[in-house]
């Protein structure tokens, strides 16, 4: 327990000094976006984890709240009213959407997340008076809670890291209470959830506006991080990315997703970004270089590559199977040490190890 | 007043009828046992009764109470509990956990997003106690996957029990079951108090027919014979269901 706890402080301190480690702006907003998608990956994965459902959809509701923030700050509210307005629609279409894509499970559930995100991403495109289409919409500022700018790469980063932070703690909170075991229950045997006396649908709808509220406050930051929407965030493939965040993490585990948001951003933003000087004789070693240079330019196959090795050594996600993997060889290594003395010892200690 | 009356219970699967005017009025305390051959219906009716499945027309009723269109949840609410003949456990979960779940789910705690739920001192008590009654405390910390069949049938048993249900509906308690663990499933069904009215299915005759005090036989749907446990043994019509033809 006490492990834990200075693990969690540890990681904590980690993150705070992070743009003080790292001074390169490039790099701090890098870490900056890791922080917005890993709320939205949390969000995401209470209701891939957690619920069991899986949605296509979560790029639309996230579009919903950036779309709102951006429209009521082009049309001339300030932040303290834009942002909770935000929140507010973002919520308000997560209960439409959730009334109309709970009326299943399983994949019937995923294809009507799916046209809802679809829906919302046309919307997006075509709506021309609120979205200005393809030409999106700017914004000018960002905000400055308590006289602290946001304007600063740093700024921006304290910011998403607090708001990171109450995130995990939320989710962190939330699956540990009664109606967390009872989400999970729903996930597991919702027949057997109905028969014990829980309201399937309700726990199941009360998960999704927690999802709902999480990718909200996501969208939001970041709208504020680009300053700027247009309906690509909302396509497709926005929310099949923060599903892949999810499930290569971990579904299911608070960390996961982090990892997960990590892994993508840095190989989208860092990776696609290398590149080797190949000579023009080519050896060896220039070839291989040649080779990883076509990997880095082209990352959504670099990316795919490293979801495949994933799925094949660790279907359950990194950081649920670095975790087997480390407790693997950690008895394999106690093992060949007490191999020899066990003969002679007591199997007290083997008792020691299981628990 | 019946604690459970079933009234003209009819349930067709397409062309298929299931149920055919099926009436049962089992008395408080009563333990009824429904025996019939495969596929006679025995499942279905228990679904029928408890919500799972909606009946074509009839009417089910709970201590002279119409539930006929009464969601499933609530008349768990009401006093109503099952097993399930296919085992039906959360399987990630520590035995202690699934029998928490049993209690949660008639609890208002079951609402609460914000405390953590195994600091529920209370809660907890109360399943350690209930897997007691079933002899499970010991292993109440073991992951479910790792306990045999015939602990699971019993959790399965523990987690209906722990609701302190007014009607206890249990499906094929005994399927799967070697004969060392018959004899402490019954010994265990024996010991549940008087004020439980106890609705048992059995598909083997001889397993259970010891626990009943009224027997009902289903054949393709419909009640062949009710009566006393000498009754329905004497009864010609129970020797053709079961030795046929």
């Amino acid at each position: 327990m006490t492990g834990r706890r200075i693990a969690i402080v540890v990681a904590i301190i980690g993150l705070v000094i992070v743009p003080y480690v790292i001074t390169e702006v490039y790099y701090v907003n890098i870490a900056s976006q890791i922080l917005l998608y890993a709320i939205f990956a949390l969000g995401l994965n209470v209701l891939v984890g957690y619920a069991g459902l899986v949605s296509l959809g979560h790029a639309g509701l996230f579009g919903v709240a950036s779309y709102a923030v951006a429209y009521l700050l082009a049309a001339g509210f300030g932040h303290a009213v834009a942002i909770p307005a935000a929140i507010g629609i973002g919520l308000l279409a997560t209960a439409v959407f959730a009334a109309l894509a709970l009326r299943a499970s399983g994949i019937s559930f995923i294809m009507i997340t799916l046209a809802l995100g679809e829906i919302i991403w046309g919307l997006a495109y075509r709506w021309i008076s609120v979205t200005h289409g393809d030409n999106g919409i700017n914004v000018t500022t960002r905000p400055a809670p308590f006289g602290l700018p946001l304007s600063s790469a740093r700024g921006f980063y304290d910011a998403t890291l607090i708001i990171f932070l109450l995130a995990v703690a939320s989710s962190a909170i939330f699956v540990r209470s009664p109606l967390g075991a009872a989400l999970c229950g729903t996930r597991d045997q919702p027949r057997r959830m109905n028969a014990l006396g829980f309201h399937v649908w309700m726990i199941r709808f009360m998960a999704f506006m927690f999802s709902g509220l999480l990718t909200s406050i996501s969208g939001i930051l970041f709208v504020y991080y680009n300053e700027f929407i247009s309906p690509q965030a909302l396509a497709l493939t926005a929310s099949a990315e923060g599903l892949l965040m999810v499930i290569s993490g971990g579904a299911g585990t608070l960390l996961g997703p982090v990892v997960g948001a990590a892994l993508v951003v840095i190989v989208k933003n860092v990776v696609s970004g290398l590149r080797f000087t190949v000579l023009s004789p080519m050896g060896f070693a220039d070839l291989v270089k040649f080779v990883l240079n076509g990997l880095f330019q082209h990352w959504n196959f670099l990316l795919g590559a490293i979801f495949v090795a994933i799925v094949v050594f660790m279907p359950e996600g990194l950081v649920p199977g670095s975790v087997r993997l480390a407790r693997a060889a950690w008895r394999t290594a106690n093992r060949s040490k007490s191999a020899r003395p066990a003969a002679a010892a007591p199997p007290a200690p083997v008792a020691e190890q299981k628990r | 007043m019946t604690a459970l009356a079933v009234q003209n219970l009819c349930k067709s699967f397409g062309g298929l009828r299931v149920t055919t005017n099926v009436n049962l009025a089992v008395e408080p305390g009563e333990r009824r046992l429904i025996i019939g051959p495969n596929g006679a219906g025995k499942t279905t009716l228990f679904n029928l009764i408890t919500g799972e499945i909606a009946p074509d027309s009839g009417a089910v009723l709970l201590f002279d109470r119409e539930i006929t269109r009464l969601a499933t949840r609530k008349r768990a609410h009401l006093g109503m509990a099952r097993t399930y003949q296919i085992i039906t456990l959360f399987a990630r979960d520590t035995i202690l956990h699934n029998a928490t779940l049993a209690l949660l789910g008639l609890s208002t705690l079951r609402w609460n997003p914000l405390v953590a739920l195994h600091r529920q001192q209370h809660l907890t008590a109360q399943a350690r106690a209930a897997l007691e009654r079933v002899g499970l405390h010991d292993i109440a910390d073991r992951p479910l996957a790792e306990t045999s069949y015939g602990e699971k049938r019993r959790v399965e048993i523990a987690m209906a029990l722990a609701q302190n249900p007014k009607v206890l509906l249990l499906d094929e308690p005994f399927a799967g079951l070697s004969i060392d663990e018959r004899r402490d499933v019954r010994e265990l069904l024996r010991r549940i108090p008087r004020d439980v009215t106890v609705v048992m299915i059995e598909h083997d005759m001889d397993t259970a027919l010891d626990l009943a005090d009224r027997i009902t036989l289903l054949h393709f749907g419909e009640v062949v014979v009710e009566g006393t446990r000498a009754e329905v043994v004497a009864d010609p019509r129970t020797r053709e269901v079961y030795l046929g033809e």
